[in-house]
């Protein structure tokens, strides 16, 4: 159960191996994106629009063209193909040419010898605008009193789900209106690619960092008018992703930059461009209420949710289907009745990030439990325990939860989890551990301590008929597997676990890996929790595959049925007569076995009119506790503890499952009280890490941390992927925490120290 | 486009030439003198991957101009280590305080000042220390385990 001791040996499933890229990556040589440079190599900028909703009367590039060092000058009208790109419809343009739909909008872009001569560049170039009224309220979006802004119309997603009987009503009724903010991944290794002109100007080599090569190269190949296999990419090192990366921001715009000025061309974002450049998580309204018996078992759910998806489409539409069919949370739930809408306004864009609507569901969901809790006299964890789903039992899709489903396991362990010993306030009377600090704020005596619970369910891989599949090759030589995949490694640590199933599987220690290239098939996207299991996947079947070559030219050689062969630590051993056994090196010596292997998951079916239909591939689960200390008089709040235990199914590599635990967690804490891009009149006005803040090492409490280890029967390597849930209801937890500290009915993620201090109160 | 200046820059002196009197330290180690291990990742003294030492204190060398640290001594994360990794670069890796490890570089610079002037700092002295450089991947646990195994082994190394 402790974070710190974790079992360290050999290097195979089930151990904490270190990365391979670790060594690397602590002495400043692992090569990111945007450390890739070569000579005679352009810098790229992006020219964005200062304006959330304007017509473009005009564009004069002239004034750029006059600047000694600019190579090349684009705009919509260079862009040779498809002149829009999107991930589920393509409906954003690689340059906005007749109207600009959000601030950070991209209109042009230039190359030139240095940062500050793009800068001038941009500078000189010359728009004219017509501003229009911006469509900023989704609920606008909704009743249809805004003329469409995009051709596409207004409503990019609505989507109900109805089940059981409406009319069916509780002894207990709960209410509530929540509202989630908007959350930036702010991933720290910020947007780069650097692109290389084939020589005869029809084909580029990019390196880039991304969470989905081949959806990449799909789309920079349709906006450029060139065959896919033209657009050669390669992963470049990524510095973290949660979401930010699935889109395409810079990569046709580099891409068409080098093609234009014949040169290799690099783009670095800054962060505010960071900020402007890519999806931000959906802010949402969420209205939610619960009917129950007088004991506190769930009758029905109705609620209503608003996702703001901004300007473009993004994957709107399938965060929109994650937030409707988590309504219910991991309860049961008979009787349903949902609508959520996604739309499009003239803010930010919104797609993926970690989590992918079931954190807004399940800031609402939650704070509904401990409402219901609180009516029917029962406590936090007691009404959890109550409803906790299992296997078998039935969502308000109508779909069976077939996965492995330890609700009830992770709410009492983590409730097994000791309370920290540290008084409130604070352990030595240090001044440095109350909230905010040292800072002659917080009163001792005036700190309250609060308790809160949340509990979550999450779907693992892509949903509704997607065929996100996973591509691996293995090939064994000389002792030595050699894999290679398209998975983008981010930062997770697939690269890690990759080289474990190698040795597991062939009995070897030497694993190597190819660079990460569209030069095998796809891995499909980084992202959903989807890469231990299905990339995993992939390299599980590959080697085992190979393995199976292996055992059929070893049992030729001794003339047996290769269905007796084992793999014994580094040998094949006949398991009929053990004493006859051969290393793998020498049974492999001169000999070359390659197999690649596309791993898919089971079908799933899009949702109908009513929300009905066997949708989502698989689910995970994850309790969290929170211990929080506030200060009444100022807001400030110290989150003191927490607690977790995690449906994981195996743990391939525990010191790295602990890690995506513990930066989950720092994620969902920041939502709950401190991350949220302000935007007003569609413009960010904290695109900064001076204004955006993010939790530092003073913020984050100790973890405390359980895994549940069931394996999933469904998933190749019994493992779920563990990426998602870690930040999904530790937010609920904390401003449960909070709420119990204070007596506050708070319903917005971040809270705010108004909301605390009741600066809002009659 | 026209400043030429030297700087020593972990314990030898490079040549910066035909460089913009605007550039930061940071452009200027990674650009100029090709040392690509200091990373940018607010430009503005925030996030703390760009942390070097100058004259032993540890900067975001994304705040200082290049052209303004002539004679001092500059340490990055490439001229910590004697050829090979230092013991915090080791624990970082064996404590699973590596994710993406974009943060890293900036956090090991910031660990090594930390411990160099506080060998045995308890954990709020880690927090406090350490709170300048931002790691979105971690949640810091594992950073603190890592410069917590360094302290010990450090302290176990000393003759009694």
């Amino acid at each position: 159960m402790s974070t710190s001791q974790i079992a360290r040996t050999g290097g195979r499933i089930g151990d904490s191996v270190t990365r391979p890229d670790g060594l690397s990556k602590v002495q400043g040589s692992f090569a990111f994106t945007s450390d890739l440079h070569v000579e005679g190599c352009l810098w790229g900028a992006t020219l964005r629009s200062p304006h959330a909703h304007a017509r473009i009367v005009s564009i004069d590039l002239s004034g750029a063209w006059k600047i000694a060092g600019v190579e090349a000058v684009i705009t919509a009208d260079d862009v040779p193909g498809k002149p829009t790109y999107g991930l589920i419809s393509s409906d954003q343009p690689v340059f906005a040419s007749d109207v600009v739909r959000y601030v950070g909008e991209p209109i042009a872009a230039v190359a030139a010898d240095h940062p500050e001569t793009c800068r001038r560049a941009l500078a000189a170039i010359a728009v004219v605008y017509e501003p229009l009224v911006p469509l900023v309220d989704p609920q606008d979006a909704i009743a249809g009193t805004f003329d469409p802004i995009h051709p596409d119309g207004n409503v990019i997603r609505h989507q109900r789900v109805e089940c059981g009987d409406p009319s069916a009503t509780g002894e207990v009724v709960v209410e509530g209106t929540y509202e989630i903010g908007m959350q930036d991944q702010a991933f720290l290794g910020l947007e780069a690619a650097l692109a290389f002109p084939d020589a005869d100007g029809g084909g580029v080599e990019m390196f880039v960092a991304t969470q989905w090569l081949h959806e990449d190269q799909g789309q920079i190949a349709a906006c450029l008018r060139l065959p896919p296999a033209r657009i050669r990419l390669v992963l470049g090192g990524v510095g973290g992703a949660f979401g930010a990366r699935e889109d395409i921001s810079l990569q046709v715009h580099t891409a068409l930059l080098a093609l234009r000025a014949g040169r290799p061309v690099r783009i670095h974002y800054s962060r505010e461009e960071s900020f402007l450049g890519h999806v931000h998580r959906h802010p949402a309204k969420i209205w939610m209420r619960h009917h129950a018996t007088a004991e506190g078992d769930i009758v029905k759910i109705e609620a209503r949710m608003v996702f703001d998806g901004g300007a473009y489409a993004s994957t709107s539409s399938a965060v929109l289907v994650n937030g409707v069919t988590h309504t219910q949370g991991p309860y049961r739930c008979a009787n349903a009745i949902v609508d959520g809408w996604a739309v499009r306004t003239n803010n930010p864009p919104c797609g993926a990030m970690r989590g992918f609507g079931v954190v807004q569901a399940c800031f609402a969901h939650e704070s509904q439990m401990d409402k219901l809790a609180a009516a029917c006299g029962v406590d936090p964890v007691g009404i959890r325990l109550r409803n906790a789903m299992s296997t078998g039992d039935r969502l308000i899709t109508g779909q069976v939860i077939e996965s492995v489903a330890p609700v009830v396991r992770c709410i009492e362990e983590t409730q097994a989890i000791p309370l920290p010993d540290e008084p409130i306030g604070g352990r030595d009377g240090d001044a440095l551990n109350l909230p905010g600090g040292a800072g002659l704020t917080a009163d001792r005596s005036h700190i309250r301590r609060g308790i809160g619970w949340g509990v979550a369910i999450k779907n693992l891989m892509y949903s509704e008929a997607f065929d996100d599949y996973a591509t691996a090759r293995c090939r064994l030589a000389d002792g030595v597997a050699t894999l290679e995949f398209a998975t983008s490694e981010v930062g997770q640590g697939f690269v890690t676990i990759a080289g474990q199933i190698a040795r597991t599987i062939l009995g070897v220690d030497d694993v190597l890996l190819e660079p990460i290239s569209t030069n095998v098939g796809s891995a499909g996207s980084t992202s959903a929790s989807r890469q231990t299991w299905m990339s995993g996947g992939a390299v599980d079947a590959a080697c085992r595959k190979v393995r199976e070559m292996m055992f059929g030219h070893i049992a030729q050689t001794w003339s047996i049925d290769p269905l007796r062969l084992v793999v014994d630590d580094y040998e094949v051993v006949d398991s009929l007569d053990v004493s006859r056994r051969i290393t793998v090196a020498e049974a492999t010596d001169g000999i070359v076995f390659d197999e690649t292997v596309e791993y898919h998951h089971r079908p799933t079916v899009p949702l109908d009119a009513d929300g009905q239909g066997d949708c989502h591939t698989a689910f995970a689960f994850v309790a969290h506790r929170a211990v929080v200390d506030v200060d009444p008089d100022l807001g400030l709040i110290k989150v003191v503890q927490i607690a977790t235990a995690q449906d994981v199914g195996v743990a391939l590599n525990p010191l790295s499952v602990i890690g995506q635990i513990e930066g989950g967690i720092a994620q969902g804490l920041g939502l709950a009280v401190m991350e949220e891009l302000i935007v007003q009149d569609g413009r960010i006005r904290n695109a900064t890490f001076t204004d955006y803040l993010l939790p530092t090492m003073l913020d984050m409490p100790p973890v405390l941390a359980s895994l549940i280890e069931e394996p999933d029967p469904q998933a190749p390597l019994g493992a779920k992927g563990v990426g998602e849930p870690p930040c999904i209801s530790v937010t609920p937890a904390i401003v449960a925490a909070i709420r119990d500290a204070i007596g506050r009915d708070l319903t917005r993620v971040p809270v705010r120290p108004g909301d605390i201090v009741g600066l809002d109160a009659d | 486009m026209s400043e030429h200046y030297t700087l020593n820059v972990n314990g030898a002196a490079h040549e910066v030439g035909d460089s913009w009197i605007g550039e930061n330290l940071l452009y200027v180690l990674r650009e100029r003198l090709g040392l690509f291990g200091s990373k940018g990742a607010c430009e503005q003294g925030e996030c703390g991957s760009c942390s070097v030492l100058v004259d032993g204190n540890l900067v975001c060398s994304c705040l200082v101009l290049g052209a303004s640290a002539v004679g001092r001594e500059i340490t990055t994360i490439e001229g910590l280590g004697n050829g090979g990794p230092t013991d915090v670069q080791h624990a970082f890796v064996e404590a699973g305080a590596v994710q993406c490890g974009f943060c890293t570089p900036g956090l090991i610079v910031a660990a090594h000042h930390l411990l160099g002037h506080q060998p045995e700092p308890s954990e709020l002295e880690i927090r406090e220390a350490l709170s300048g450089n931002i790691c979105r991947c971690t949640g810091y646990g594992r950073i603190i385990e890592a410069v917590q195994q360094v302290s010990v082994r450090r302290r176990q190394a000393r003759p009694a």
